[in-house]
């Protein structure tokens, strides 16, 4: 596959207001580049995500999604990530059945500490669905402008 | 070194990192006097690749299999299992001669028992 | 469609710089129900502010986009901002440009455009945003500790000194716990009940605090604010408000051969009992499975020598009701059996004892009088080898206990040191894996026992215990010396692992309060809400939380007290209001909601419906009781139909948020 150079992914991210979401924030506070194309969509916790959320965006033209929550044991509400892991992980195994590449959906531990991590995080996801290309697997072309 | 180590907790099944050093092993050893490596020391010694020295150990065969450490181990590290894997490891070892049955009479220690009469006492005893 | 503005902050420069903000508000003036747009230089001083409010009379906004710094910084600012002009302040959504737009990208096009769809991506939320309302609910002024042990104790008078009523439910015939059964404490060496007894009589006389000894909690129900709790109050067979506890009946009573288990078996005491001498309340109680009147009809002496006439043989137990606001659980810790641990022979010597036991055989007021005897001839031990972590520190539950039980190294270092103190002719030997000893003046306390008392410690864990001839053959490894030792010891002393008290679980289970694997109560956050449950109203006092010695109990104790009394101060509650919340249309009551949910806020009620034809029908559907819901939307993906939505985080708000990054 060759790498288009002025291909620009579209990626999601969402992150959890009480760890990711404010590790989001500390890679600001600290000034840590990460490409634009990473747009945040805060929810309260990993366990809001409803997997339903991913595939409306790989529907609409996303090419990458990440899903950012506390890490194991250290969940706002105790339990939500391990709720959120399960999800994903039965996700991962129905993207891999419609032919939707792995590397195109994410789970990542990000606590508030971590601005570094998260901004590592998101370089390197974006190289990854760049080196990819563009979705055309789920996204419904109905749906674009 | 390391990829004997290896060979020996796969043989063995058990971790030796898992080990905190208590010597329990060592206090309930009945064959302690006996051997030149100690329970504890031979964890610590698979632990840090020292499979070499052991192999040349007399002090693996003086091992009664009794067993009692694995039973009082608080961690589940089983040093008698580490053992055994040591001496299944001389074992398998290629181009060594073997022991011939005549020479076992002479290399028996009337001190001790043997560790196939231990065995069968650990087998069988329920 | 909602009317909404647009306004963009400049921060400064701290957006201006990077974001073109005149062109975001140009763009996003272009957005569908936008009726306003604007960008000002600091949308969150005083000025901005009262822009914000001034434009929402002008153009009558329903709704209001800020494009600015992290919700995590302004919204509340923000929110209470448009409340003053009389929105609904969650009306409001924030599209942080700062933290993940202006200060993450340097070129000025690329965070423009980013920008201007993190903009739209909050229009298209806000869109669909219902004016939500904080519910509130009324607090009962009025707390509850369970567990009457010193944490109990220490709880109860904290929260009684702030004004507050307090009840302390016990299930021993009296409070004070374990630290009743100690006898000196460390690193200081006073004596237990000098310092605990006070705090007992404290209780007693504080006119805020009741009582509840014999008694346990039956059921909880309600949630943070007004729990209502079912108290059994066992039947002592003694009238409480009579009794004198003078004592003679225990003197008097014919039944001598009961185990005595405040001296946890070691001597014995009558079937009508006062457990020690300080007990509050000082009241006999009757051991219903010794009385031989309560077993057979025939006896009474107690009711004959009781000129008070205390004694009821006809006493009931009783449940009784009560409201509480806040709950405090300090139901401690207990030793751990030490059957499955025979190869020290605890079983078979009665001079292998536990390290309570120990406590007891030195105490003035315990079966000896304060004379270490051995239990089995009465004689001076001279020699006395002490074990540690006896069940602490072991891999996988058939073995033991997983964590360091945290006080046997100083309890055991305290045992030794006052054993060389009494009986300097003694031999005292400690086995340890390792000395743990990270406390004020803890590690000083220990190298005394060493250094001053001389005390044999000895790298090396206990092997076999073998009694033999009235002595205990100790076989055991000196790992830094390198050598077997084989010692003849008259007592050996086991520091027993503590685990929580059995009654802890099925507590938690009518709290709906989270344990961990060990039963231990799972506090909020390890770090940051360390006496919290993460059940709101529960609170978490002493060993129930995992082993702590008095000073970190007593610490804890305080702490929990202060967040109760912040909660009970309080007059209402005011509630999230982004909760969950069912479509009952659509839901079809299958649970999958109730089980995931981890505060236990979602209930099944059976609620009537119009069918076809003026018929009702009767069909089970959740309930979110918005007090307790946290909001994390776990239940909202668990729910197979639908129904159940997040306010303020709803499915369609999210998807609109996902079409605009998308498209």
């Amino acid at each position: 596959m060759s790498v288009n150079e002025s291909f620009r992914p579209t990626i999601v991210a969402f992150c959890c207001n009480w760890c990711s979401y404010a590790g989001a924030d500390l890679s600001g506070t600290n000034r840590l580049n990460y490409p634009a194309n990473v747009k945040i969509i805060r929810i309260p916790c990993s366990c809001r995500l409803n997997p339903m959320f991913i595939l409306r965006a790989f529907q609409r033209g996303a090419d990458g999604v990440i899903l950012c929550g506390c890490h194991p044991g250290d969940c706002h509400y105790t339990t939500g990530n391990y709720y959120a892991r399960r999800r994903m992980t039965l996700l991962f195994s129905m993207l891999d059945y419609l032919g939707v590449e792995r590397e195109r959906t994410r789970v990542e531990w990000v606590s508030a500490a971590e601005g570094a991590k998260f901004a590592a995080t998101m370089n390197e996801f974006v190289e990854t669905v760049t080196k990819l290309g563009k979705n055309r697997r789920l996204e419904d072309l109905r749906c674009s402008k | 070194m390391i990829d004997m180590m290896e060979q020996i907790t796969r043989i063995a099944g058990v971790n030796p990192r898992k080990c905190m050093r208590c010597g329990k092993c060592s206090g309930a050893c009945p064959a302690y006097d006996e051997m030149e490596y100690h329970p504890h020391q031979f964890v610590s010694m698979v632990e840090n690749g020292r499979i070499d020295e052991l192999m040349r150990s007399k002090g693996i065969y003086t091992c009664l299999s009794c067993f009692a450490c694995v039973e009082r181990c608080p961690r589940s590290v089983e040093p008698a299992k580490l053992i055994e894997a040591v001496r299944c490891a001389v074992e398998r070892q290629q181009g060594m001669d073997r022991l011939r049955p005549e020479a076992v009479p002479g290399l028996l220690n009337p001190d001790l028992p043997q560790q196939a009469i231990t065995s069968a006492f650990r087998k069988y005893r329920k | 469609m909602q009317r909404i503005g647009v306004f963009v902050c400049w921060c400064g420069s701290n957006i201006a710089a990077t974001v073109d903000v005149e062109a975001v508000s140009q763009a996003l003036a272009k957005e569908p129900g936008v009726v306003f747009s604007t960008n000002y230089q600091y949308m969150c001083s005083q000025t901005g502010q009262d822009m914000i409010q001034s434009k929402i009379h002008e153009y009558n906004l329903s709704a209001v986009v800020i494009c600015s710094c992290s919700p995590r910084m302004h919204e509340a600012t923000f929110r209470r901002t448009c409340e003053k002009a009389g929105l609904n302040p969650y009306m409001v959504e924030i599209a942080n440009i700062r933290e993940q737009c202006s200060w993450i990208h340097k070129d000025r096009a690329e965070a423009t455009e980013k920008a201007v769809i993190l903009g739209r991506a909050a229009i298209a939320k806000v869109q669909l945003n219902a004016p939500l309302t904080a519910g509130t609910s009324p607090v009962t002024k009025r707390a509850l500790v369970i567990g009457g042990g010193i944490a109990g104790i220490q709880t109860a008078l904290d929260i009684a000194d702030a004004g507050f009523e307090v009840d302390i439910v016990e299930k021993e015939p009296t409070i004070g716990g374990k630290m009743t059964q100690i006898d000196k404490t460390f690193p200081t060496l006073d004596c237990a009940a000098c310092i605990l007894t006070p705090k007992m009589v404290d209780c007693a006389q504080n006119e805020k605090i009741t009582i509840y000894a014999y008694s346990e909690v039956e059921a909880v129900s309600g949630f943070v604010g007004s729990f209502r709790v079912k108290i059994r109050r066992k039947a002592r067979y003694v009238k409480e408000d009579v009794c004198t506890g003078c004592g003679l009946c225990t003197e008097k009573c014919p039944q001598k051969k009961v185990p005595n288990a405040f001296n946890l078996g070691l001597d014995t005491r009558r079937a009508i009992y006062i457990p020690f001498a300080q007990a509050v309340p000082k009241v006999a109680t009757i051991d219903a499975d010794y009385c031989t009147m309560l077993r057979t009809g025939k006896c009474g002496v107690c009711s004959k020598v009781c000129e008070a006439g205390a004694i009821d043989y006809k006493q009931k137990d009783e449940v009784i009701e009560r409201e509480y606001g806040a709950i405090v659980a300090a139901t401690g810790y207990n030793p751990i059996s030490l059957a499955q641990f025979d190869e020290f022979a605890y079983s078979q010597s009665p001079d292998v004892v536990s390290s309570l036991e120990f406590e007891r055989l030195m105490n003035a007021a315990g079966p000896t009088g304060g004379t270490l005897l051995r239990p089995s001839d009465g004689t001076h031990p001279k020699t006395i080898v002490f074990v540690q972590c006896v069940g602490s520190r072991c891999d996988g539950a058939e073995k033991g206990k997983p964590y360091c039980s945290k006080i046997c190294c100083m309890y055991t270092a305290k045992h030794a040191m006052l054993c060389r103190e009494k009986y300097p002719d003694t031999d005292v030997y400690v086995f340890y894996i390792d000395v743990r000893t990270p406390g004020k003046n803890f590690d000083e306390f220990y190298r005394r026992a060493v250094e001053e008392y001389g005390v044999h410690y000895i790298k090396g864990m206990v092997g076999k215990v073998v009694p033999e001839n009235g002595k205990l053959k100790v076989r055991a490894s000196d790992l830094l010396d390198g050598r077997q030792l084989h010692i003849d010891a008259d007592m050996v002393v086991l520091a027993a692992a503590i685990e929580p008290d059995k009654s802890a679980r099925p507590l938690a289970t009518m709290l709906t309060a989270s344990m961990d694997t060990n039963d231990f109560f799972t506090e909020a956050h390890p770090k940051l809400r360390p006496v919290e449950s993460p059940t709101a109203g529960i609170f978490l006092s002493g060993a129930c939380q995992g082993p702590k010695d008095i000073p970190e109990t007593v610490a804890q104790a305080g702490a929990a007290a202060s967040k109760v009394i912040g909660l009970l101060s309080k007059d209402q509650l005011t509630c999230n209001p982004c909760v969950a919340a069912p479509n009952e249309m659509m839901c079809n009551g299958c649970s999958s909601c109730e089980k995931v949910c981890p505060y236990g806020a979602i209930t099944y009620v059976d609620k009537e419906f119009r069918g076809p034809n003026r018929t009702t029908l009767i069909r089970r559907v959740a309930q979110v009781n918005p007090a307790v819901c946290q909001g994390c939307g776990a239940c909202t993906v668990a729910c197979p139909s639908g129904a159940m939505d997040l306010k303020g985080f709803s499915n369609r708000q999210i998807m609109a948020e996902v079409d605009a990054i998308c498209l």
